[in-house]
């Protein structure tokens, strides 16, 4: 079993005498897809804050591809490949699905602070952008303006601008969220072939979509880790059944 | 982009055609006011690109103003009085040379901001703007109780700074210099907001937790967009004080700090043209309603209040919409 | 120029800054708005007073009047423009409340001209007092400490005691839930927005009664609440009180002791200029390293 490229140990949170997180350790291998699941107040969200960076946990290191980042900021964080989606898709309205994805190419590039050259006119954005945006699915819709994408097409795209990053893994929040069937079916295959690019971390409660997908799950109820397995294990434990799966899985 | 040049382009052209006229005409008054115009213009011009485009809502910015009115008229004191400005740490003589005192006036206020910007950027939302305003306000007093160069009562100085090859107290000519200085900002604010910084700038704007998650961090962007604003403020300062050949503390005032916001937000927020525009209407309304009432800042009050509750994009967004009606197109950005 | 003297004088500017800021900072935590027009109130409030003192030879009556011309003046202006500003960003809060300014500063300037008016307070009011220590004491500012002492106590009794309070507090937590909670919001919004407006008249009539009253009276203090606010941190009575203590204190004492500071090493007309400017500063100082500290305020909600 090869070294993890994320690695989470010990991880805890407090916000007075409530622990949204308590003691989480969770690997994620290279290749695979983790899905991360659990009732809701789980503290699905505070766990993801905290591996993003937007969090400091009060315990507990993370270790991203044998760098302990827990100093770095979410910026940081971003720029060594840490790329994220959001559970409501987070996208900048005014611009067009072009200017998106090369924010993220010039946020990735770390070199921001040229001030003469037209974005529009610099390949060294535009080309990477538009391979990305192509290979998001989202071909064709450069010039169109973020607010008047589809729900889908926005999920699309925080997609390609997490391409963008360079990613050496992904951390995705609910991405089928809002999506109906056919939009569910299209990503699902997006996500399967997402995971050639780096593992991913999928925060889901589409149970559906996890058994397809998931080479792995973690199951987190009262900000715990109850039981980290396959899906096989995971479908048949009694634990998980009790507090989240019900019988019907 | 290109139906938004054209109406920038006209906005300049309007300025530049009402000054020439004017001289032509023999106005020396008119073409004054539209020098001041062009001065006003250009301070709103460095406050939309922190505002407008970085949504920084400085209302401090009358602290960059003042200080370069003040770089200017302290040179121009030492420069007839013969005094040095400094003698420790290196010797510093006065001048009356433009040349020599804009870049002086603009890296005074550019490190004047990168203190300013550096503490107020550790809040958001309207502590920034208390804080902004609160700072614009130190300086004020500052420069009040500062006996040396005129305290409250402010500074003259009796001999417009000069410009190679150029009589600078001839009307049209320091207009041709101010709209020259104006037309560069322009362009440097064009091309700023178009360039990677741009989109950083404007992503930060809209959108910081985004903008985060693809690696840009919001507040070395923020102040660096900071900076340059004051910068250009600043330049319009020293004009300013080079055009009423005085300098005094109301430069740093609350109230000069609302005015530039009120350029920008009549013209049209994050309208490249849009602080001129604004300047302009502001001036012509001071100009043609002075005479009738002393009050007439009630009646620019009102005005600003209609515009805030039932026209934000200012006048500029008026215009076009007014375009897009008579097209019947839809709106580019 | 007794220590003491200098004190209670800070003592008394800090509950001044007190009342303004406090309903600044009220405003601002239940609607979430930044009102620059808050300085007109004070204005108000002290026109109000002066008028009304005059026409019926009664301070008493003036100070009622204050109170009762803020609130409703801060009432009609919350229903006219303040409500549709609620939901708009802060930059337009801002132009709109500072065209209100104008519109206030010029339509005063219009009824009673530029020229300060002045109150002479009743002689219950006026004297001096013996202080133990034998420190002789104006009566008027003592006074006004106790106002101060007296709203802080007030309000705290109705953050925490009454419904109203309660509702309040929710409103600052949050406030879509109370308007699901079936809570008048409209009308809880006025009330606070004409107490916060009745403090700050409350405070320009006693400042009115000690200095003048005159057009543009309330925007220097305006700017120090908001110095006050920032140190003591947002939508926290307990902050305004202490911060404005704190501001108070710091630029009275700063006043009194920095020129005698530096008269020890530089000649005296030196010294009064250079530690009359430096003490104007000292308290935008402070402010600067609260912010450095604790960019939230001394009891701001950490954001």
């Amino acid at each position: 079993m090869s070294d993890p490229i994320l690695s989470i140990r010990g991880l805890k949170k407090s916000f007075g005498a409530l622990t949204a997180t308590d003691d989480v350790s969770l690997d994620l291998l290279p290749g695979e897809i983790h899905a991360l699941i659990g009732p809701n107040g789980a503290g699905k969200s505070t766990l993801i804050k905290q591996i993003v960076g937007e969090i400091r946990p009060d315990h507990g290191t993370i270790t991203f591809e044998g760098q302990v980042i827990d100093r770095l900021d979410a910026a940081a964080r971003a720029r060594l490949g840490l790329a994220r989606s959001f559970q409501v898709s987070s996208v900048i309205a005014d611009f067009t699905v072009l200017q998106n994805v090369m924010l993220a190419v010039a946020g990735a590039d770390g070199h921001v602070f040229r001030f003469l050259r037209p974005a529009l006119r610099d390949t060294a954005l535009t080309e990477p952008a538009l391979f990305h945006i192509g290979h998001a699915g989202l071909a064709g819709r450069e010039g169109v303006k973020a607010s008047v994408l589809s729900h889908g097409e926005r999920r699309k795209l925080e997609i390609a601008m997490a391409l963008a990053l360079r990613p050496r893994a992904f951390l995705l929040d609910e991405p089928m969220a809002g999506m109906g069937l056919e939009g569910a079916k299209q990503l699902t295959t997006i996500l399967s072939d997402l995971r050639a690019e780096a593992p991913i971390l999928l925060v889901e409660h589409d149970m559906d979509a996890v058994f397809a997908l998931a080479d792995r799950i973690s199951v987190l109820v009262y900000g715990r880790i109850i039981a980290t397995g396959t899906v096989a294990e995971i479908r048949s434990n009694p634990q998980v059944r009790d507090s989240y799966l019900g019988e019907e899985a | 982009m290109t139906r938004d040049m054209i109406i920038n382009l006209c906005v300049f052209a309007i300025l530049v055609a009402t000054a020439v006229g004017a001289h032509l005409g023999g106005q020396g008054f008119t073409v004054t006011l539209a020098t001041k115009a062009a001065i006003l213009g250009l301070a709103g011009v460095g406050l939309n690109l922190a505002l407008g485009y970085g949504g920084l809502v400085s209302f401090g910015h009358a602290a960059f103003f003042g200080i370069g009115g003040y770089v200017t008229g302290i040179f121009a004191f030492h420069a007839s009085s013969g005094e040095p400005i400094l003698t420790l740490p290196f010797a510093l003589m006065g001048s009356n040379e433009m040349l020599g005192i804009w870049p002086m006036a603009m890296l005074a206020a550019g490190l004047v901001a990168l203190l300013i910007g550096a503490l107020s950027l550790r809040t958001t939302g309207v502590y920034f703007i208390m804080v902004t305003l609160a700072f614009a306000q130190m300086i004020f007093y500052f420069a009040i109780s500062w006996p040396r160069y005129g305290g409250e009562d402010g500074l003259s100085f009796y001999v417009r700074n000069t410009f190679p090859g150029v009589n600078t107290l001839v009307p049209i000519n320091y207009f041709a210099i101010c709209a020259a200085l104006l037309a560069l900002a322009l362009i440097f604010t064009a091309l700023v907001t178009q360039s990677r910084f741009g989109l950083a700038l404007q992503a930060t704007r809209q959108n910081e937790q985004r903008s985060t998650a693809v690696g840009i961090r919001a507040t070395p962007v923020r102040l660096t967009a900071f900076v340059l604003s004051a910068m250009i403020t600043a330049l319009a300062g020293s004009l300013y004080a080079d055009l009423n050949r005085f300098v005094s503390p109301a430069m740093f005032s609350w109230h000069m700090s609302g005015e530039i916001m009120v350029f920008v937000i009549l013209g049209g927020v994050g309208r490249l043209c849009g602080p001129l525009a604004g300047a302009a209407v502001f001036i012509l309304l001071e100009h043609l309603l002075g005479p009738i009432t002393e009050h007439w800042q009630a009646l620019l009050g009102l005005m600003l209040l209609a515009i805030v509750l039932f026209a934000p994009g200012g006048l500029i967004g008026l215009i076009t919409l007014g375009l897009d009606r008579i097209r019947g197109g839809k709106a580019d950005v | 120029m007794l220590l003491a003297e200098q004190a209670l004088n800070g003592l008394q500017y800090g509950m001044m800054l007190f009342l303004m800021a406090a309903g600044l900072t009220l405003v601002f935590g239940v609607m979430g708005l930044i009102n620059l027009a808050h300085g007109a109130l004070y204005m108000i409030g002290a026109f109000a007073c002066a008028t009304v003192a005059a026409a019926t030879g009664s301070f008493w009556l003036g100070l009622v009047a204050s109170l009762a011309a803020a609130a409703a003046a801060g009432a009609l202006v919350e229903m006219a423009v303040i409500r549709r500003l609620y939901t708009r960003d802060h930059l337009d809060q801002v132009l709109a409340t500072f065209a209100l300014i104008l519109i206030f500063s010029e339509g005063t300037r219009w009824v009673f001209g530029s020229f300060p008016l002045y109150l002479t307070l009743p002689p219950a009011l006026s004297g001096a007092v013996t202080l133990p220590g034998g420190l002789q004491y104006p009566l008027f500012r003592l006074v006004i400490i106790c106002v101060g002492a007296a709203v802080a106590l007030g309000l705290w009794l109705l953050i925490t005691r009454t419904r109203l309070g309660i509702r309040i507090r929710a409103g600052e937590a949050d406030r879509e839930m109370i308007g699901a909670l079936g809570v008048d919001i409209a009308r809880l919004y006025t009330i606070v927005f004409a107490l916060g407006a009745a403090l700050a008249g409350l405070a320009g009539a006693l400042v009115g009664s000690i200095q003048s009253v005159q057009v543009g009276m309330g925007e220097p203090v305006l700017i120090l609440a908001f110095v006050v606010i920032v140190i003591g941190g947002i939508g926290s009575i307990k902050g305004a009180l202490i911060g404005a203590l704190l501001v108070g204190m710091t630029d009275t004492i700063g006043k009194a002791l920095l020129p005698a500071l530096f008269a020890q090493f530089m000649e005296r007309s030196a010294a009064n200029t250079t530690g009359a400017g430096l003490a104007s500063m000292l308290i935008y100082i402070l402010m600067a390293g609260v912010l450095l500290v604790r960019p939230q305020g001394l009891f701001g909600a950490r954001t």
